[in-house]
């Protein structure tokens, strides 16, 4: 795909964040994409595509009266909306629409009107993972921790400190369901999840959605918002057990998305100055620091333990509280996005100074999938 | 909570000659005629170059410990802390499975230690391939 030919003129999440006791899950996309719609100085009338996870492009798009020429259903977990920026990107440059919106919301705290996520008992899940207890992402995702960790030499209190760094960055943030302050001993003697992982190094559960407006380069220039560009791409899948990963050192999803967006883009590591890594949990961000080739996984735990990765750091991650401490609907892909958004609008509440390029980099399902999204807003 | 059965798999077309095994007591996998390799989970051609010439064999039942957690909260038929783990067969594929036999630590559970096969009926129709700390 060319680079910085279709842009973001209109971002939002949801009016509240957190606890939402008072919305379904089909209002929350409903909420986020007006917002978005506002953002953007647009009508819902203008939009002609059409992307959603989960809930079908159909649903939407009749809640919210929108006729579309372009749609995409991708549902690959977490990172789907990485992979609708992707295609929505390709639809624009080819001439299928004009003005994309990308809706995501989950009312994954008071679960009103969810759609439900089965596994059915005749699946290669259902027959070869889920009879030995596997039940939420908190039994599943971590399974490969313990083997990255023996084979990296990364020590539990470097795993710790990925809460704990987060933590720091969420203090900034208003919109951050967690802002006290931790320390690496009070990660360590938080509830136990699933053994590596205790509770400070798991994601939040909380409702919210978030919606993005994309639109050629051409005319995005007479959008109300400063255009943030899109200026590389990649996606990838792996498999939707992660006992059949091909390793546990590294995810292919991540080895294959994220390098491809770097060479779409044109840019080495030295050049990004903003980076999100989806992180469901405290691992994430280590496998992520590698698989993108910022660093051998060797160096990961220390580099972040050594506050690489904090405020004032040299590479300003997760820079929202990410989903360990901001917020975790269930699929917080979308929320990753936005904060890139924001950093590269240069209206984030924990906003790096003069940052042009943002990499965000997303995971689906476990390992199943991965997503890659490099922004910028200097259209060269 | 421990009242609840675990999920129970249902076989398909597919996977039928798996569960017949280990209702029988073997743990069969399955292998490609054309390039060798050994794969999991079934199915009747081969991932790694797409040949239908593949045939089922008898597994050892021997293993390694891949990874592992230690998974505290409740589910259906487990009494918490019990591990979920990925173990790694002498034939090279992997498999998930509970390490049973063993008390539920990390000390007890380590790395890359041996394992063999337990199976654990279920009921008539599924008997579950489990694994404990291989003995000598």
């Amino acid at each position: 795909m060319r680079r910085n030919q279709v842009a973001i003129v209109g971002a939002a999440e949801t009016t509240e964040l957190g606890v939402i006791p008072n919305m379904s899950q089909i209002q929350l996309h409903a909420d986020a994409a007006l917002n978005a719609i506002k953002d953007a100085g647009l009508k819902l009338s203008d939009i002609d595509g059409f992307a959603t996870a989960v809930e079908t492009p159909q649903q939407i798009c009749h809640y919210l009266g929108i006729t579309p020429t372009w749609v995409d259903g991708t549902s690959v977990g977490g990172c789907s909306f990485m992979l609708h920026v992707r295609h929505a990107a390709a639809a624009i440059e080819a001439g299928l629409c004009k003005t994309v919106l990308i809706t995501h919301a989950e009312s994954g705290k008071s679960n009103i009107g969810r759609t439900p996520r089965m596994i059915g008992a005749d699946s290669l899940n259902g027959q070869f993972e889920l009879p030995y207890g596997v039940t939420t992402p908190a039994s599943m995702f971590p399974i490969p921790v313990l083997r990255f960790m023996k084979t990296h030499g990364i020590t539990h209190e470097q795993l710790a400190m990925v809460a704990v760094v987060q933590r720091e960055w969420a203090g900034k943030n208003p919109r951050a369901t967690m802002k006290e302050p931790i320390t690496v001993a009070d990660v360590l003697n938080s509830r136990m999840i699933a053994y590596p992982l205790r509770l400070f190094q798991c994601c939040l559960v909380t409702d919210g959605g978030g919606a993005l407006i994309l639109t050629s380069a051409d005319r995005a220039k007479d959008f109300p918002q400063k255009p943030v560009y899109i200026l590389g791409t990649g996606e990838s899948v792996e498999t939707p057990m992660v006992s059949q990963m091909e390793t546990f050192n590294s995810s292919r999803a991540f080895k294959v998305a994220g390098p491809l967006a770097f060479r779409e883009a044109g840019i080495t590591h030295k050049d990004v100055d903003h980076l999100m890594i989806y992180d469901a949990f405290a691992h994430l961000p280590l496998y992520g620091l590698g698989d993108l080739g910022f660093m051998p996984y060797q160096e990961t735990g220390k580099f972040i333990a050594d506050g690489n990765t904090r405020p004032g750091g040299k590479l300003p991650l997760n820079t929202n509280g990410g989903g360990l401490s901001y917020m975790h609907s269930g699929m917080y892909g979308m929320y990753a996005l936005q904060e890139s958004v924001r950093q590269m609008r240069g209206i984030a509440p924990a906003q790096v100074p003069d940052a042009k390029i943002s990499v965000c980099h997303g995971v689906g399902g476990m390992f199943a999938a991965s997503g890659t999204i490099i922004f910028t807003n200097e259209k060269s | 909570m421990a009242e609840a059965a675990r999920a129970r798999p249902k076989p398909t077309p597919e996977t039928q000659h798996f569960w017949d095994g280990t209702k029988a007591g073997e743990l069969r996998l399955q292998r490609c005629d054309e390039c060798a390799k050994s794969y999991f989970p079934p199915r009747p051609f081969c991932p790694g170059c797409g040949s239908r010439k593949v045939s089922v064999f008898k597994a050892s039942g021997k293993g390694k410990l891949y990874s592992y957690v230690i998974h505290h909260r409740p589910a259906p038929g487990f009494t918490p802390p019990y591990s979920i783990a990925v173990v790694e067969l002498d034939e090279g594929p992997r498999m998930m499975s509970n390490i049973v036999d063993c008390p539920q630590t990390p000390d007890a559970l380590e790395l890359d230690m041996p394992l063999e096969i337990k199976f654990e009926k279920l009921d008539e129709q599924i008997t579950l391939p489990l694994f404990r700390p291989a003995k000598g």
